[in-house]
């Protein structure tokens, strides 16, 4: 398959919320999610009930997936930053170790320039924990699948998802 | 590809209706948006010329219930069905965990939902996957028009390997359900699986 399967663990949860957190107070941010390529929404802080933050998550995975289409046809890797402008609102976007995606929102209180350069030193924490995530999860797969809640569900557990 | 979530308790899984243009993947969607309990789901997003053709993707989010404690949430995506559309397309099977092939069951559009079939079979392998491996459901769509083929016909130019597969009429709901929980049991049986 060409993508390993995400598996987020506690531990690791924690850590990437810790540095959004930050990136949030820091950037001067409104708002901060991390989708996951595939337009699974990974994680959010600051005002994220003001949003459609699962809409949000597809929405920008597609942006990123027809931005990289386009890059890829001009002989680019990827764009891997996008900022929209917007009358009151930006959203300034980017892709983190290659695999998931950072999307910051700000207003006037904050600037280009300050999310930038927020964003870059972040953007080096986030890969590293992912990097971390990933091998977690190659190594529990080499170990067998054990450990996974879904081994031991039944063909009734399915079924009563549909009663 | 789903994601697991330890954290938050819950898994994501992503499943893509695909099929010629004007076949009905969108009012599939829109059925079980219609359908569904407002806590289930989430909004309805289409991105669609001014003309109603799916221009990008239309892409619904539902929410199962649970199982195991695990909170099951399914991401349903269509793609564009117009030819010219490949690009778009591609781009919305990444990390695809399901497939619902739509075929319109009219006679004369037998070579479309054949070409359509061919070019999701060419779009997963670019993608890195196999037809035959992903959890796969075929529905035979607007089984109420006056002139459609068989289902027998049907079936041996679009199902040769005999997934599980549907008679039915989106615009009034049936067969809709069947089909979304076909394909939802048959990503479950492979999560179980572990793979």
């Amino acid at each position: 398959m060409s993508n390993p399967q995400l598996v987020m663990y506690d531990e690791e949860f924690q850590e990437i919320n810790d540095v959004i957190g930050r990136l949030l107070k820091e950037a001067n941010a409104k708002v901060i999610f991390l989708v996951d390529k595939n337009g699974q929404l990974i994680s959010g802080v600051g005002e994220t009930e003001r949003f459609d933050t699962t809409s949000l998550a597809s929405l920008t995975a597609g942006n990123i997936a027809a931005t990289g289409g386009l890059a890829k046809l001009i002989g680019e890797k990827e764009f891997s930053i996008l900022f929209h402008e917007g009358e009151k609102d930006n959203l300034h976007i980017s892709i983190v170790g290659g695999r998931v995606i950072l999307v910051v929102l700000f207003d006037g209180r904050s600037s280009l320039g300050l999310v930038r350069l927020r964003v870059k030193k972040s953007s080096e924490e986030l890969s590293t924990i992912f990097e971390k995530l990933m091998k977690k999860s190659e190594e529990r797969e080499k170990r067998g699948s054990s450990e996974f809640p879904f081994a031991e569900i039944t063909d009734d557990d399915i079924d009563n998802l549909f009663s | 590809m789903s994601f697991i979530n330890y954290a938050s308790r819950e898994i994501n899984c992503k499943i893509v209706y695909y099929g010629p243009g004007l076949c009905g993947k969108t009012t599939n969607l829109q059925f079980v948006y219609q359908k569904t309990a407002p806590d289930a789901k989430g909004k309805m997003i289409s991105l669609a010329t001014e003309t109603e053709r799916t221009l990008f993707f239309d892409f619904l989010p539902l929410s199962l219930g649970e199982i195991r404690g695990f909170k099951t949430r399914f991401h349903l995506y269509t793609v564009p069905g117009q030819v010219f559309y490949d690009a778009s397309r591609k781009l919305i099977l990444k990390g695809v965990d399901g497939v619902v092939f739509v075929a319109d069951s009219q006679e004369e559009r037998i070579d479309a939902n054949i070409e359509s079939l061919e070019n999701l079979r060419i779009n997963l392998k670019e993608q890195g996957y196999d037809l035959d491996k992903l959890p796969y459901i075929v529905q035979y769509n607007k089984r109420d028009l006056p002139n459609v083929m068989t289902v027998e016909e049907l079936r041996s130019e679009l199902n040769p390997t005999n997934v599980p597969e549907f008679e039915a009429c989106a615009t009034t709901g049936e067969g809709v359900f069947e089909t979304l929980k076909a394909v939802a049991k048959l990503i479950l049986i492979d999560l179980k699986k572990g793979k």
